[in-house]
């Protein structure tokens, strides 16, 4: 990533920010609400165009973000399964992480009937049952109650144990070492590693 | 390409089936066709010079009823963005929306074309050009139908200005599909392929280029 600058609604979020993440490398993203912490996500997953500069990227991804990507009808079961079927995973992953984060109970409930923070849980477990090696991860504290921060902390530190990256923007801090913080700011980004 | 793209055609089938998405293009043509007899009398003579032509337009209309549940939900809810990001192009997940949306609206309604043209007194040779002309016609009012969902996919209100903006676009589907209910007439047959080629063909990319631009 060089040079990128975001530019969203006519005004600058950032500018000139440049860093480089590796395998077995994990980055924060810190930042005020509004500050372009999501944008900077979105556009390390190609979802929006750098307005300048390059980001490269080499490895598949897995993406969590604040919309679930689930039909409302559909169960846990189905819904992880569709997206297992999409992403190549093997059904012992999908288990495994499924039961990391304590949804086997909830295998066959109507997506619609969960809880915000049991949500976000299925969407976690899908990122983490991708087998994709750069796990892009906005906000993916929230909503989640302490048993299943430790569980994301965990998960987090196989993944980068395991030859993975992860990218996590979150305004407050989740529990695991991460081996560098970008801190976006009104006027400076630091780099922190 | 199958691993992944036959899953998304059965989840969108399996939407429009639970949301009742399959009866409704069937129940809405079946309606038209019951209501147009009480319209315009009950003189046989004249239900089977005008039945067919009404057949067409209810078709039309029956293909458009769906366009507002046919993308913007799953730009909602994130679907498309982690097609995206699993590195399925827009054009494809366009492409299968085009398949899933066919399958849902285009034999059901051949199907109720049956009972339909009997209540409009159609005779035999005059159903089987209508069935003729659904089954090429069809898959361009699907591509129609996904294109217009697509473009109006970010807006308030789409329902309203997909139709208007369906609407030009499937005149002459309709002046083709209809042209081709007379004897004799292959010639606009054969023009109503060629637009559904067209359609075919150009909304995957026309669609996934409007998903892209959706997404700034």
């Amino acid at each position: 990533m060089r040079d990128v600058v975001c530019r969203r609604g006519g005004r600058e979020l950032f500018a000139n920010l440049t860093t480089k993440l590796r395998i077995g490398e994990s980055l924060r993203v810190a930042g005020p609400n509004g500050v372009g912490k999501s944008s900077l996500i979105r556009m390390i997953s190609g979802l929006l165009p750098c307005y300048q500069g390059v980001i490269d990227r080499t490895d598949s991804i897995a993406l969590t973000d604040e919309r679930a990507a689930m039909d409302r009808g559909s169960s846990v079961r189905n819904t992880l399964n569709f997206w297992a079927k999409l992403d190549r995973a093997a059904p012992a992953s999908l288990e495994a992480a499924a039961a990391h984060f304590g949804l086997s109970p909830l295998m066959d409930v109507p997506t619609r009937m969960l809880s915000t923070g049991q949500r976000k849980r299925v969407t976690l477990a899908r990122t983490m049952a991708s087998g994709a090696k750069l796990w892009l991860l906005d906000e993916p504290g929230n909503g989640l109650d302490q048993r299943a921060l430790a569980a994301l902390g965990s998960a987090m530190d196989a993944h980068v144990a395991g030859g993975g990256a992860i990218v996590a923007a979150s305004h407050f801090d989740l529990p695991h070492h991460f081996t560098g913080v970008i801190t976006l700011g009104q006027d400076q980004q630091s780099v922190a590693a | 390409m199958t691993r992944w793209f036959w899953p998304i055609v059965n989840r969108d089938l399996a939407i429009a089936w639970s949301g009742g998405g399959l009866w409704l293009p069937v129940i809405f043509l079946m309606l038209v066709a019951s209501l147009f007899p009480f319209a315009v009398g009950p003189d046989a003579r004249l239900l089977s010079a005008t039945g067919g032509g009404m057949l067409w337009i209810a078709a039309l209309l029956a293909a458009l009823l769906p366009v507002d549940r046919l993308i913007a939900p799953d730009v909602e809810a994130g679907f498309l963005d982690q097609y995206h990001v699993r590195g399925i192009s827009d054009e494809m997940v366009a492409l299968a929306k085009l398949v899933a949306h066919w399958v849902s609206f285009g034999p059901p309604l051949m199907l109720a074309a049956l009972p339909a043209a009997a209540l409009l007194k159609l005779d035999g040779a005059t159903i089987a050009r209508v069935e003729i002309g659904l089954a090429i016609g069809t898959p361009a009012l699907a591509a129609l139908g996904v294109l217009v969902a697509a473009l109006t996919a970010s807006l308030r209100s789409a329902g309203a200005i997909a139709g208007l903006l369906a609407l030009p676009l499937a005149v002459p589907v309709l002046i083709f599909g209809a042209g081709s209910l007379h004897e004799g007439s292959g010639a606009a047959l054969k023009f109503l392929a060629a637009i559904a080629i067209l359609l075919v063909a150009i909304t995957p990319v026309a669609a996934g280029a409007a998903i892209r631009a959706g997404r700034e």
